[in-house]
């Protein structure tokens, strides 16, 4: 199988680097994981006609073409904040694993106890190198006896599936059935008049982390109470042939609540204020869960999976980074990945995520520095075309309910 | 997309407008909003000398930070210091208050590199 060429990308277009950006380009490849794929044009999601129809600007997106923003990211990220958003999420990849022995197998390849599990019930876990690097996080969802759903990163999906299936043994089998969904991850505080607008008044939506299927307009769907924005939300899958009947009742049932199409760009801005990871930027197969700050997904006390001797050496002589959020203390530029931290004129590390936050309307990001200076309210700068910005490391998340 | 006749333009898509030796520059309507929330404006330095298409500012929406270049060699002899407070100017009124720097030419003959309005519409399409 020929190994898809994928390259952690920053801000930077074309010709660009942390301190000099290039030219005005709006379609660039953003953010990461812009796979590299010269043979093949990017894939269309079943929304593609939906999305120029609603003028978006479209762009490459781990060998998708998606939406990257509709109006304004600000705007958007403001409608989930404060009503709610619709977000195209069927580029992600969707993995069944099913048969005897599927519990058992997948809670030694995945980092998280999946013995929490019940069906019905989903979570948040990792799959990882024997190094105890990221190869992709996931949330895994118990949709059987014996039957697994694992929804994956865009860019891992075709990587993840052959991982999977080389540590595949009999009589499990594992499908990449990502080609068959499309899926919207609809979020905000007015999810819930939403949903019972789309669904009945008598239905209700599972519970957080939970997965169900529910019947809509003669079909069924699955609504999984998961998100990516720190709003309450569903991401909701469904056959890609059903998937414009879907999107297109979501907006015309949405609009008393406000909804608006929202792209990755606002996708963006609403998950790093919550410091929620984007694998490839904050993520990457040589950091571990632990660095990034994720340990509570990581159970070391099951007997084994893939990556956990190397955790356990780890938590043993402690890690030599840790992922750190921060915010600026002044207006100025946004941090962008890459941009380098220090402190007193060290240099101590290197943003993985930084933007403007639009709840806040401060820069924020996170960023990898010596674990010695990790430490929450402490003081660093952020280097910006050769000029340093003070900012300084905060708690997770960087943008909370009550403050607003 | 507004493209107003009496100006010139960059491939970049700056705007240049003649004021006897000088040159103010912008951004164009599309520029902008193609870029969307502009957030923060890096102005150049008063008194900077710069070639044809050298980097001298530095535009950063949400998304992405954008280079601005000078689009005819000369002096930098005026800056839009209301865009530190204020940089949605550029998205509010690209063309009036969201301007960005003023140049001394060199040599006015290098205007005629620039494109005008009609060539400017023909490449945003």
């Amino acid at each position: 199988m020929p190994q898809r060429k994928v390259h952690p990308f920053g801000f930077q277009g074309r010709g660009g680097s942390p301190n000099r950006p290039g030219a005005i380009e709006v379609n660039r490849p953003y953010l990461c994981y812009v796979a590299r794929v010269t043979e093949t044009a990017p894939q269309r999601t079943p929304f593609y006609d939906e999305h120029v129809r609603l003028g978006a600007k479209m762009i490459p997106f781990a060998g998708w073409l998606m939406p990257v923003q509709y109006t304004s990211i600000v705007e958007e990220h403001q409608a989930v904040r404060n009503n709610v958003g619709i977000f195209d999420i069927s580029h992600m990849g969707q993995l069944v694993v099913e048969g005897a022995g599927a519990r058992e197998w997948l809670n030694a390849t995945l980092t998280n106890n999946i013995d929490k599990l019940a069906v019905g019930m989903g979570q948040y876990t990792f799959l990882l190198n024997e190094r105890g690097g990221t190869i992709d996080d996931l949330i895994v969802y118990q949709i059987g006896d014996q039957k697994f759903l694992l929804v994956v990163n865009a860019a891992r999906t075709e990587d993840d599936f052959a991982w999977l299936q080389k540590h595949l043994c009999a009589p499990i089998q594992i499908e990449n059935r990502s080609a068959d969904f499309g899926g919207v991850a609809i979020q905000g505080p007015r999810l819930m008049e939403l949903f019972h607008a789309l669904f009945g008044k008598d239905i209700q939506p599972p519970p957080r982390n939970a997965i169900a299927e529910l019947p809509f307009d003669r079909t069924n769907v699955f609504v999984a109470r998961t998100g990516y924005t720190g709003e309450d939300g569903i991401e909701v899958f469904f056959r890609a042939t059903d998937a414009v009947k879907f999107w297109n009742a979501t907006l015309e049932k949405g609009k008393p609540f406000g909804i608006k199409p929202c792209g990755l760009g606002a996708r963006d801005t609403l998950r790093l204020e919550m410091c929620y990871p984007l694998n490839g930027s904050d993520l990457s197969p040589e950091r571990n869960p632990i660095e990034a700050g994720l340990g509570t997904f990581v159970d070391l006390t099951k007997p084994d999976f893939i990556g956990r001797d190397a955790l356990l050496k780890t938590k043993e002589i402690g890690s030599r980074e840790k992922l750190v959020p921060f915010r600026m203390k002044e207006k100025g530029p946004p941090p962008r990945p890459h941009y380098a931290v220090f402190q007193n004129g060290q240099r101590i590390g290197e943003v993985t995520s930084g933007t403007l936050s639009p709840s806040l309307n401060y820069g924020v990001g996170m960023a990898y520095i010596d674990a010695a200076h990790a430490k929450i309210g402490a003081e660093i700068d952020i280097e910006i075309r050769g000029q340093k910005f003070p900012a300084v490391i905060e708690k997770k998340p960087l943008y909370k309910k009550s403050a607003s | 997309m507004n493209v107003p006749d009496d100006l010139l333009y960059t491939e970049t898509h700056e705007w240049i407008k003649r004021e006897g030796e000088n040159v103010r520059v912008g951004i164009t309507d599309h520029a902008q909003s193609e870029l969307t929330d502009v957030v923060y404006v890096e102005l150049p330095k008063m008194d900077r000398q710069a070639n044809a298409k050298e980097a001298v500012a530095v535009i950063e929406s949400v998304k992405a930070a954008s280079d601005i270049y000078a689009p005819v060699k000369g002096t930098v002899v005026e800056i839009n210091k209301a865009l530190e407070a204020d940089p949605g100017l550029i998205n509010r009124e690209p063309y009036g208050q969201g301007w960005i720097f003023v140049l001394k030419i060199d040599n006015a003959d290098d205007l005629k590199q620039l494109k005008d309005a009609e060539a400017y519409r023909k490449q945003i399409g």
